[in-house]
């Protein structure tokens, strides 16, 4: 009796167990996507990619993680396509022999926020003034540091700014995590940080509409954050969905998609403005 | 603060009104734990008892790496996983890459050296005395084995139970190796990773009352089994 027991136990168990091994990512006909956090951590792409499976017929999943991370998941041909946000790399990643197509999709910009007693005074700066503010105030600047889109961009403006990156500085909080965390961060230390403005709102609709960190500094020409679609490189990924990734990236620039995309709103605010040409 | 008490009346929700997205991710938990929880056993048990009945050269220093191996960093072991299945990787034709099974592979490599290492240790303090008297009483190799088996068979449980822990709590190995994709690869530990990432802590605490939860069945089931 005993060894029958056992015996149906351990059969339960397997049958578990081969259900757990059936279950693959990805099969012909789907779409693997690696993009960054903020489409993900907006919601964007929850609201957007049941409309593209219904009028497609393409299942489509995505990961999350910085740009940083969704490049070389790109690289190493684990996804199909990439959905990004930092065109100085993607531009180099094409020249690389990675990506094969860029297709402008939506941008928003990034914004510096920081507390509404705004300590080192960036009400009304440039964003370079901005930055030499603080460093010279020592206030505490949250950094993604984690070689996003977001992290890239400032990096970019400090370089911008003549200033040398504040890597070693104590004032300088660096992450490592993603953009609502470090916005997270900021509030707990009291400190600025600079977000693409859809997750400012995010955060904004999350804090009940009083958020503790406000825009300080906005509008400049450089804090255009632009998104684009990559598909990969045939040639280096010839095992990837390369003909369904184009039909995505079309998709994405139809004028469906493009309307969809202009009208997911948070507190009433458009996050992702449409720009497909 | 009160995010805690926030997430204890949430945890209560998800579970009574099925939100989909929770158990989705508790089904995948469940998944892949099942299934490297079965290999990690089918192998350390084996492996553990060897390593604690007999004696061979190079005993201590296989027992010294496999201690070692307990503090394996699971961020780690997901990334030498997916140095493997990635598809530039020499096993990624197998596309294991964002599944459960990938997942799988990953929490097998952390479990099996906590069964290993405890079913040895506990074979290992085994009283000798036990040995000689079934001997002296014309016990033959198999009758001693299997007395040895059954001996330890609480034993063996606790390392389930370890093991079971360690797999069922890491985020490290399911990240990277899963992708934490939404009614996929998305577990329990990574949920809650991203629940706090967007800075929804009650969500995270609602999430890890809930994987509290599954530990604790887990568990009492268990314990029922040694009243038996």
């Amino acid at each position: 009796m005993k060894s029958r027991r056992y015996y149906s136990i351990l059969v339960a168990v397997l049958m578990v167990l081969s259900c757990a091994l059936t279950v693959h990512a990805t099969e012909k006909g789907e779409l693997m996507m690696a993009t960054t956090t903020s489409t993900d951590n907006t919601g964007l792409l929850d609201y957007l990619i049941p409309f593209f499976k219904q009028e497609t017929g393409i299942a489509l999943k995505w990961t999350a993680t910085g740009t940083g991370k969704a490049l070389k998941l790109g690289q190493n041909c684990d996804v199909d396509v990439l959905l990004v946000h930092a065109p100085p790399s993607e531009k180099a990643y094409i020249t690389n022999g990675f990506g094969k197509d860029r297709r402008e999709i939506m941008y928003n910009d990034f914004v510096i926020i920081g507390p509404k007693s705004d300590p080192a005074g960036l009400k009304g700066k440039t964003i370079s003034q901005a930055l030499s503010a603080i460093k010279t105030k020592k206030a505490f600047f949250i950094s993604r540091g984690d070689d996003s889109g977001t992290n890239k961009k400032e990096k970019l403006l400090w370089k911008n700014a003549d200033l040398a990156l504040p890597d070693k500085e104590k004032w300088y909080v660096q992450t490592g995590q993603g953009m609502l965390a470090t916005i997270n961060v900021s509030q707990e230390k009291n400190g600025y940080t600079m977000t693409d403005r859809g997750t400012y709102i995010k955060y904004q609709d999350q804090q009940g509409g009083n958020a503790p960190l406000t825009i300080l500094v906005e509008g400049d020409d450089i804090l255009l954050n632009q998104y684009s679609v990559l598909t990969l490189n045939p040639e280096n990924c010839p095992d990837a969905e390369y003909d369904l990734a184009l039909k995505f990236s079309d998709w994405m620039a139809s004028d469906a998609a493009q309307t969809k995309i202009g009208e997911f709103r948070l507190l009433g605010k458009t996050l992702f403005i449409p720009n497909a040409k | 603060m009160t995010f805690l008490v926030e997430g204890f009346l949430k945890a209560l929700e998800l579970l009574i009104s099925g939100d989909i997205s929770t158990w989705s991710a508790v089904s995948a938990t469940l998944k892949a734990s099942t299934g490297s929880m079965l290999v990690s056993l089918l192998t350390g048990l084996p492996c553990g008892f060897v390593l604690g009945y007999f004696d061979f050269r190079f005993k201590r220093t296989i027992r010294t790496f496999l201690d070692t191996l307990l503090a394996l960093p699971t961020v780690c072991v997901g990334l030498i996983v997916y140095a493997f299945i990635s598809s530039k990787g020499p096993l990624g034709d197998m596309g294991l890459l964002f599944t459960l099974t990938g997942i799988a592979v990953g929490q097998t490599i952390l479990a099996f050296p906590v069964v290993t290492a405890i079913t040895a240790s506990i074979i290992e303090n085994i009283d000798p005395a036990l040995k000689l008297t079934l001997i002296s009483l014309g016990a033959g190799k198999k009758d001693i084995i299997l007395t040895y088996l059954w001996e330890v068979r609480f034993g063996v449980l606790v390392a389930a139970v370890t093991a079971y822990g360690r797999v069922l709590t890491e985020v490290g190995i399911s990240m990277i190796v899963g992708g934490n994709i939404k009614y996929h690869t998305r577990t329990m530990t990574t949920a809650i990773a991203l629940e706090t990432n967007k800075g929804l802590f009650a969500d995270g605490i609602a999430l890890g009352i809930v994987l509290m939860t599954i530990a604790f069945t887990v568990n009492l089931s268990l314990s029922f089994l040694r009243k038996r």
